[in-house]
């Protein structure tokens, strides 16, 4: 591999710190009901959110629809500007990036969505929607692009890459289609790769598949990961750490197996036993918390989740907001009263 | 505790179905029989293209009308595919009705929840009066946990889990027998989905209908069904009780697809079997039978003969020669069916 391009400045052990991060994006309204109210409403899709990515770790950010999860992942990498709150990337203030320098950084941080038929050029063959990002990132070398689009192809999995090369993404299986989005991802050599519901439309027996070849793509490259996802039992295999969001906020936070085993919020624990488990000897018995997540425009206030919440006291958890504190080692949660799980 | 007092509510004889596309015909069924027993909850499972929601409309006669359907659907003692329209428009609904994926796509966003339903009722009882209609309504929607003063309201009014429940209602206002839930809580969140799931045992229990649910989530079937029936390429390649089928798979698809099935237990499955290659395009299916390409238990007869869905046990039935005898079953053939 070239080595130009894998050269990696380092600060320390984070390579992402994510600090009271922000995201309200206002609500379209008709000209005539702007002028007559004067008020602008806004969806708090993030809402205050702080978090770091340590360098070669995969952490997932996990929650039901409109948590606030996707938006996050594309704050850390700059597909949104944030309303309010700093991500730093390997030490750099993201905020502070002129768009040319914001570009440069571009090649260190890659993603993968969760179609593939919608991320691919129906018209470009899979040679070059693999090798785009080099012409982007390094036009100068023109002539080592096809040799390096080999290799990642063999990487992934689509070998012999001569077979794959000048085909069209209709014309192959949707896993091969998911292994050319990845594969695309990894040719300018991240840091870090956001991962949002990547295998969530693989048919159930390929995405074993396609999480292996990630966690092994992951250990060769170097690669950091922040992997979004609903899906808490797919997060088991694949994640080191996990947060929990629950309405644009980070609810719990840590290690994967210390929160799987010690869930300490209650939201936590009410996602957990939702899951259903492929096993008809351990169906669920415990009855679903009431109530549904409520719109993001108007967040309950104090804890978000008190309106839901099996614990809840009224008179201290409707009026003060809960910080994240840590009541395990490494181990954060956003709940009053979560001492009462320790 | 399966036993022998289960009636058979449907029965499902050599169904093929066949869609004519650009490319050739697809057999998205091919020769599957089976039954549904009356007060169950069928999961039937499989992965996308295997032909399971192929299968749910075809009970329901709902496919396109140059599809090719061959087969029984016995229902009551009649084939439901020499239904004529007339009588196919008074089965539908009234027998069998289907809950859909999709609550927001399949209401009407300018018609109240209460004229979904009474159109429902007069569709079929023209003779029934409004306040009657509505009266049964009311009570329907109650014991589904929507307060009666909703039904006044647009579908835009209601939270997700509450559409849902009126789809669930819809599907269930003019008292069918069977009830086809195609991938129904596919768009739900995890939580929302384990009350829906709550709601459908209990509807079981209280109404007394047979449900064949319809989906890929493995998990989900293992969390409700009696019974699992899993497809694959057009075909069962296994059906039993949901404890047998979990804690004995006999077909290497089946056991190969429970090992891939990830599961949120710490302690469980800490590693995913990775199944080699994708399912198959139908337009081509293998021959043999259609695992043969991916099994690991691959004997040379698998690619020249196709199997047959044949019991093991009472209540176990697998489609897969390990378990079946045939004269050429350990002598390597030379022979190719067409």
């Amino acid at each position: 591999m070239n080595d130009q391009i894998s050269e990696k400045p380092r600060s320390d052990g984070k390579l992402v710190e994510v600090r009271d991060l922000k995201k309200h994006f206002p609500i379209q309204t008709g000209l005539l009901e702007r002028l007559m109210t004067r008020r602008i409403d806004y969806v708090r899709a993030v809402d205050g959110v702080s978090f770091d990515i340590h360098k070669g770790e995969v952490l997932g950010l996990a929650g039901e629809s409109g948590s606030g999860k996707t938006t996050t992942g594309k704050l850390v990498i700059r597909l949104e500007e944030p309303t309010e709150g700093s991500v730093k990337f390997d030490g750099i203030d993201l905020e502070t990036l002129g768009s040319e320098e914001m570009r440069k950084l571009r090649r260190r941080m890659q993603v993968i969505f969760q179609d593939p038929m919608a991320s691919l050029n129906p018209r470009m063959s899979i040679g070059e929607a693999i090798g785009h990002p080099l012409q982007i990132h390094f036009p100068e070398q023109a002539e080592s692009h096809r040799e390096m689009i080999y290799e990642i192809m063999e990487k992934v999995g689509l070998a012999p890459p001569q077979f794959f090369i000048d085909k069209y993404a209709h014309q192959i299986s949707g896993g091969q289609r998911q292994r050319v989005v990845i594969a695309r991802a990894l040719v300018t050599r991240p840091d870090l790769v956001l991962a949002d519901e990547p295998i969530a439309m693989a048919d159930v027996s390929v995405r074993a598949q396609l999480l292996d070849l990630m966690i092994q793509l992951k250990n060769e490259f170097n690669l950091t990961y922040l992997f979004i996802t609903h899906d808490l039992a797919t997060a088991k295999y694949i994640c080191d750490r996990i947060g929990i969001m629950y309405l644009g906020k980070l609810g719990e936070v840590g290690d994967l197996r210390e929160i799987y085993s010690h869930p300490l919020h209650p939201y936590t624990q009410a996602l957990m036993a939702a899951v259903p488990v492929p096993n008809p000897h351990k169906r669920r018995t415990q009855p679903m918390p009431v109530g549904e997540i409520p719109d993001a425009i108007h967040p309950p206030s104090g804890c978000r989740f008190h309106p839901r919440c099996p614990i809840v006291r009224l008179d201290h958890c409707s009026k003060v907001e809960p910080e994240l504190r840590e009541l395990r080692p490494g181990h954060l949660v956003a709940c009053h009263y979560a001492e009462q799980f320790l | 505790m399966m036993g022998e007092d289960k009636e058979v509510l449907v029965e499902i004889r050599d169904l093929d179905v066949r869609y004519q596309t650009r490319l050739g015909p697809v057999s998205a069924v091919d020769d599957v029989s089976f039954d549904i027993f009356q007060g169950e909850i069928l999961g039937l499972v499989g992965e996308s293209g295997c032909g399971k929601s192929t299968m749910g409309k075809a009970l329901m006669r709902l496919l396109p009308p140059s599809t090719e359907i061959r087969g029984k659907v016995i229902f009551d003692g009649a084939d439901v595919l020499t239904f004529n329209e007339d009588q196919m428009r008074d089965f539908r609904g009234r027998r069998i009705s289907m809950i859909f994926q999709d609550p927001m796509t399949s209401l009407n966003p300018v018609q109240r929840i209460a004229d979904h339903l009474v159109e429902t009722i007069r569709v079929h009882e023209p003779e029934m009066k409004k306040p009657v209609a509505l009266d049964r309504i009311r009570r329907l929607v109650e014991r589904l946990g929507i307060q009666k003063e909703r039904i006044e309201d647009f579908p835009h009014q209601l939270s997700g889990g509450m559409r849902q429940r009126v789809m669930i209602s819809l599907g269930l206002v003019l008292n069918p027998s069977l009830i086809i839930a195609d991938e129904a809580t596919t768009s739900l969140d995890v939580i929302v989905e384990a009350k829906f799931l709550d709601e459908l045992r209990e509807i079981l229990h209280e109404f007394g209908v047979s449900i064949l649910v319809i989906t890929h989530n493995i998990a989900l079937v293992a969390e409700l069904a009696d019974r699992i029936a899993v497809m694959y390429a057009g075909q069962i390649a296994e059906l039993g009780s949901i404890y047998h089928v979990f804690d004995n798979p006999l077909h290497p698809y089946t056991k190969g697809l429970l090992q891939s099935v990830p599961s949120i237990k710490l302690d469980e499955r800490e590693v995913l079997y990775k199944m080699p290659g994708e399912p198959p395009n139908l337009t081509h299916p293998p021959s043999g039978c259609r695992f043969h390409p991916r099994c690991p238990e691959v004997m040379p007869i698998c690619s020249n003969h196709t199997p047959s869905l044949m019991y093991t046990t009472s209540d176990q039935m697998v489609n897969c020669w390990l378990y079946q005898d045939h004269p050429e079953k350990d002598r390597p053939t030379i022979e190719v069916t067409p």
